[in-house]
């Protein structure tokens, strides 16, 4: 199915070179860093890692929110999401290895990456978001390849395929947890430290994901002419505003439990997230900010049907959510695990350009595997006649 | 046809027989040598080493100097002066020290005197605990150390650290240890690997005390915390000490006399 990638439109190949040089740029970079190493972040003695860790965290987020289109399609026959979810593993395959390039940039050594399979740690939480995140990219290339070639050749695909899509939706669920695990269980990091903090995770990823899926969906319908069909957007739309609502109150448990017990560890990073530090304002309050006042206008957006299902608003809603969502997740939350730091002191951090660069040239690389997953899929479903209009 | 696979063959098993020929000597020296390594005749041993700080006893910051500048002339630490330098061992506050002591009224000369911090060598370590490649382990007799052959940089151990002792190379430490007479008894490390304080093991190796202890006269006391009849518990005994951080369960293996 590859030689699909051969014949496309010139705009097609236009953007895989506006891609390619995003790629190059931030590939540049990170030789530079290689080079110098990490000094070229702005990543410190107290704040150890920043926003590639970050963005990590979230795009495992992203990586695991295929399962909304997959368990409701497998395990309750919801069958109007078929058609939409081989985009979602195909993101799936881009998200998982944008999350290993985010840890792999990180690295101070990263030649010596390999050791975490020479020597396995089963006691560290990285070995095991290693053999998740990895086991997750096989299933979806699997599921993925296999299923679309069933629909190439328009057939049904394989009765053994089940099985490994049954997998895949108890994997996608480990993928975040584990994740959210390398935080919630170290001492010494207040803001880490709840037990919510995986359900808070799996929440925020099963909004911010299909968000970001619907809205890629969107670009490529205006794009090609692919219609998801109407039912399968309202559905997920459904399920996005629960998992909102949702991850909007599992943050106001932590608020909640930091506040009124009046723990001055518990309630420290959340001042400083939003209020600052010592009476000095900080970058990142206008961001969280920002991120709670559109948390609550996209949940509230999507509450109501009268403004969910008026497609012409929902792109900004479904916008407005992934914002939210990726300022509260990625780098609030780093951020606020590092402050106050062990002396309960603070160190400024903020992203340097070269953190940001090489962070544009991992995520390019995401792009261009999406986009050629993606138009792979697309033709194959030209071909199929299950393109435009839902059966 | 038939001569190139007959050459394909036999240049297939020369290269197998050269490569085991070269490997198989080495992996027998290999095991021979597991139980070969031995600690000297002078080295110390105990099995659970600790550390009392007299911060009394440190009322000047020549003391501090002195202690300070032992550990990390000898250790090639190097001096970089921003947020992203690299001790072993330092001084700061008393709040900021002893995090979970909150009193609003502390008496004049404990806030403001200085308090040494290096590596608590704790008994549940939590970065021991996190390292995706057991790069740094607890040796058995309690000391924390780092394999900065095996360290692939990936922090996991600083984020658990709740004490701050661990130091990263965000770059090449060298850089600033041109200016300075290098101790060539000591390896120097390189950029993107975690360090910190090794409790003086390769001194302890040949039968010297921790140079911070020696260099301090007196004012830190350090011996086997398992060992009744130790200098070290004898000082505990007799005096009230705390460890930072004593809640959180990695049992420190530092104890301060305020």
């Amino acid at each position: 199915m590859l030689e699909k990638v051969l014949k496309g439109r010139p705009s097609f190949y236009i953007w895989l070179a506006v891609l390619g040089a995003i790629i190059t740029l931030g590939s540049l970079v990170y030789l530079y860093q290689v080079f110098v190493g990490l000094r070229i972040t702005d990543l410190s003695r107290d704040v150890s890692w920043g926003f590639y860790i970050a963005q990590f965290t979230y795009m495992v987020g992203v990586a695991a929110s295929a399962v909304m289109l997959v368990l409701p399609a497998y395990f309750h026959h919801y069958t109007k999401f078929k058609k939409m979810i081989i985009l979602g593993e195909f993101l799936a395959i881009g998200a998982c290895v944008v999350c290993m390039l985010f840890i792999f940039v990180d690295l101070g050594q990263p030649q010596r990456v390999l050791n975490v399979i020479l020597h396995p740690t089963p006691n560290s939480v990285m070995f095991w978001d290693m053999v998740v995140l990895s086991g997750y990219l096989c299933l979806n290339l699997l599921i993925g390849w296999v299923t679309l070639e069933a629909e190439r050749h328009q057939v049904e695909p394989p009765k053994w395929i089940k099985t490994f899509i049954y997998i895949s939706v108890f994997w996608a669920f480990s993928i975040h947890t584990v994740t959210a695990f390398l935080y919630a269980g170290i001492p010494g990091r207040h803001y880490w430290l709840t037990a919510v903090m995986a359900a808070r995770f799996l929440a925020s990823a099963f909004c911010s994901g299909p968000a970001l899926l619907l809205l890629l969906v969107f670009v490529v319908r205006r794009v090609t002419g692919f219609d998801p069909g109407r039912d399968a957007i309202r559905t997920l739309t459904k399920i996005i505003a629960y998992a909102m609502g949702i991850n909007i109150f599992l943050f106001c448990l932590e608020l909640f439990t930091a506040f009124y017990s009046q723990i001055p560890g518990h309630m420290h990073p959340l001042t400083a997230l939003f209020s600052g530090h010592d009476g000095h304002a900080l970058w990142i309050n206008g961001w969280m900010w920002t991120a709670a006042v559109l948390a609550i206008l996209s949940f509230l957006l999507m509450a109501f049907p009268g403004t969910r299902d008026n497609e012409s608003l929902l792109p900004y809603t479904l916008g407005i959510l992934v914002i939210a969502t990726w300022i509260d997740k990625s780098l609030g939350m780093l951020w606020a695990g590092f402050t106050p730091n062990t002396f309960e002191t603070m160190t400024p951090y903020a992203p340097s350009i070269a953190e940001i660069l090489i962070g544009l040239g991992v995520y390019g690389v995401g792009a261009l595997i999406v986009s050629v997953l993606w138009k792979i899929a697309l033709d194959v479903k030209r071909e199929a006649g299950t393109f435009s209009k839902p059966a | 046809m038939k001569n190139r696979r007959q050459f394909l063959k036999v240049a297939g098993l020369s290269t197998l027989g050269l490569a085991g020929g070269l490997a198989l000597p080495g992996m027998a020296r290999a095991a021979g040598l597991k139980d070969s390594y031995r600690s000297g005749q002078e080295a110390l041993k105990g099995g659970h080493w600790g550390m009392v700080i007299d911060t009394r006893a440190f009322d000047s910051p020549e003391k501090f100097e002195a202690v300070i500048s032992a550990c990390h002339k000898y250790h090639n630490v190097p001096a970089i002066n921003s947020k992203r330098e690299v001790k072993w061992i330092w001084k700061d506050g008393y709040h900021q020290t002893f995090t979970d002591q909150k009193d609003n009224y502390p008496a004049k000369d404990v806030l403001e005197r200085k308090y040494l911090m290096l590596c608590n060598h704790c008994v549940n370590p939590a970065c021991v605990r996190v390292c995706p490649t057991q790069a740094t382990f607890r040796r058995s007799d309690g000391i924390v150390v780092m394999d900065y052959h095996r360290c692939i940089g990936c922090r996991f151990c600083m984020a658990a650290c709740p004490y701050g002792a661990r130091s990263f190379n965000f770059e090449d430490p060298r850089n600033f240890l041109e200016d300075r007479e290098l101790n060539v008894s000591f390896p120097t490390r390189m950029r993107g690997v975690v360090e910190k304080c090794t409790f003086c093991s390769e001194l302890l190796a040949v039968g010297k005390a921790p140079l911070c202890v020696e260099a301090s006269e007196g004012a830190i006391v350090f011996g086997d915390l398992d060992d009744p009849a130790s200098d070290v518990r004898k000082v505990l005994a007799e005096n009230f000490t705390i460890r930072r951080k004593p809640t959180l369960g990695t049992e420190p293996s530092v104890y301060y006399i305020i």
